[in-house]
């Protein structure tokens, strides 16, 4: 079947997630004997051509610079006329925030079927199968669309880049971009570090640490490994850090491939916001301290000591001084 | 001003999730249910602040739920809001429920609609931006602050790495998260009044569903923690770095 992909960006680049949904989406269409194609709307300061490597045969672009804001109505009215013109039948997104911004609302234009959230490919096998997380990170669900046309928002760090050889032909498409009813006044990004919900590693405090002026260490640890800082609910509560930092149940769910949990004693709530992270350390003094037993790795012992032999070893790894 | 607050009925944060019937429906069994932690805490609070800020606004509750919803919606008149509909059907599906929203929100012709990020046991995140398609209006998802100037609404929401601030005018559809208000306990006053407070049955309108679930699933038990002697902390580096290849 012929596969769409939207391409998103920010700030002039193309966003990692959406390398994954391209992949994604190649694999379909590979597994499917269709094709795989992109859209992107708006402008950035890379080479579309070159997404041809991550198996995308053609990338259709809406030239507009006011595409490089989002406003979800006008985009979904542009993607579904993008469908109709060009025949696509699944059409894939990141589950990224700007998916769960237009994704549904496509899916209801269309009135096509809308996994999101999913971790792997369809089942084809016998009908259109997709596989979700639900409950939080504690069960998945299989989904089966049989609208003719489907949409897949794939999780962040759910599947893999990969990128191969080839070009992609690049098309512009002329398709009339309402105004926006929504208008963005200013963009606030904490410059420097690296964006929670797209960092590979994860490094995460909780009541533990006993203070905000302890969270030096776990600001130099996430440094030197490229990290994100995160924190458990009770030091968001407390206002030691951020509200934004806060991972768990009610605040931000996470994926990384490297969550570092240090202090946090692993209540459920806070599990569920980063269960879906694929190697989960815990330092902990308490040895009962529920974490352990989500962890794949774990030090029971006082973060005060523990930490800061951590940086000492991960600076010789590195080679920094 | 008349705002409508989509709220939804999960199972605890803590509840044991587990299936039945060959791994065909959640086990319900012992479970509590709540409302939706992100429909309680941000869009109804934020809602009945705006109430309070200004009396004259009416502020309507709906859910898509059975009878045994009812509970959860007089626990949520207990916080504030003047009545609540309940559109008496069950369904999983996202295209499904938000259809009848949408239906209701036709009717009632409201200036906002509100919806908790999220629910925490299907994690679509879809209905927010399904009903604001439905009803042809604008869609600020994953808002973390909300303030209105009459029919001029500024809206924070949660960008990659950051936070972006956005204008639209009512009417318009939000999806709430963390940081548009706080958590709230409802008093004794409140859970006297919510009992007398209107709580209207209407049946659903017609929509096919888009999708349905065939099974669930439980992932894999975790093979268990490798333990690194606390006096050995480049131990635990090492293995990072040589077992995992992530450092």
């Amino acid at each position: 079947m012929s596969v769409l992909v939207f391409i998103d960006h920010a700030d002039g680049h193309i966003k990692k997630a959406s390398l994954e949904a391209l992949s994604y989406g190649a694999a379909l269409a590979a597994k499917t004997d269709g094709t795989a194609e992109g859209i992107i709307l708006g402008t950035v300061n890379e080479e579309l051509a070159a997404l041809g490597k991550y198996g995308v045969k053609k990338v259709y672009q809406v030239k507009n610079e006011s595409l490089n804001h989002l406003d979800a109505q006008v985009f979904t009215k542009v993607i579904a006329e993008a469908v109709s013109s060009t025949g696509s039948k699944i059409i894939v997104f990141s589950n990224n925030l700007s998916g769960k911004a237009i994704a549904p609302r496509l899916s209801a234009r269309l009135k096509a079927g809308l996994v999101a959230g999913a971790v792997a490919l369809p089942d084809t096998s016998n009908g259109f199968v997709v596989k979700k997380n639900v409950f939080s990170g504690k069960a998945f669900a299989n989904i089966s669309v049989s609208t003719d046309i489907k949409i897949i928002a794939i999780n962040p760090n759910s599947y893999p880049v990969s990128a191969g050889d080839g070009t992609a032909e690049i098309a512009d498409l002329a398709i009339n971009v309402d105004p926006f009813k929504v208008k963005t006044v200013s963009v606030s990004k904490s410059s420097g570090e690296v964006p929670l919900t797209e960092a590979e590693i994860v490094v995460s405090g909780g009541r533990g640490l006993k203070g905000p002026e302890n969270w030096g260490m776990v600001e130099e640890l996430a440094k030197l490994l490229h990290a994100a800082t995160a924190c458990s609910r009770p030091v968001a509560d407390s206002h030691w850090r951020p509200h934004n930092e806060h991972v768990g149940q009610t605040g931000i769910a996470i994926a990384p491939n490297l969550y570092i949990a240090i202090g946090i004693s692993g209540a459920i709530q806070h599990l569920a916001g980063v269960n879906r992270s694929k190697v989960i350390v815990v330092i902990n003094k308490d040895p009962e301290a529920p974490f352990f037993k989500a962890a794949d790795y774990g030090i029971v012992g006082d973060a005060f000591e523990v930490v800061p032999k951590m940086i000492e070893a991960v600076k010789k790894l590195k080679g920094v001084a | 001003m008349k705002i409508l607050v989509c709220i939804s009925k999960t199972p605890d944060t803590t509840a044991k999730i587990a299936f039945t019937d060959n791994n065909k429906k959640f086990a319900a069994d012992g479970v509590q249910w709540i409302i939706n932690p992100y429909d309680e805490w941000y869009a109804l609070v934020r809602a009945i602040e705006l109430k309070e800020k200004d009396p004259s606004t009416v502020l309507h509750l709906v859910t898509v739920a059975g009878a045994d919803a009812d509970p959860i919606i007089r626990k949520a008149l207990a916080l504030g809001g003047d009545e609540a509909i309940r559109v008496n059907t069950d369904s999983h599906d996202s295209f499904f429920i938000a259809s009848q929203i949408a239906s209701v929100a036709k009717q009632g012709g409201y200036d906002i609609v509100f919806t908790g990020k999220e629910t925490i046991d299907y994690n679509g995140s879809s209905v927010g931006g399904m009903v604001a398609e439905l009803l042809d209006l604008p869609y600020i998802s994953l808002a973390t602050k909300f303030e209105l100037n009459g029919t001029a609404a500024t809206v924070t929401r949660e960008i990659e790495g950051g936070e972006e601030t956005d204008e639209a005018s009512l009417p318009l559809v939000v999806s709430c998260q963390k940081g548009m208000a706080e958590q709230r306990i409802p008093n004794m006053k409140g859970i006297m009044g919510a009992r007398t407070k209107p709580l209207k049955v209407v049946e659903p309108a017609a929509t096919e569903a888009l999708t349905t679930i065939v099974s669930f699933e439980t992932p894999p038990a975790k093979a268990g923690v490798k333990l690194v002697p606390a006096d050995n902390p480049a131990e635990l580096i090492r293995l990072l770095h040589e077992e995992t290849k992530l450092i």
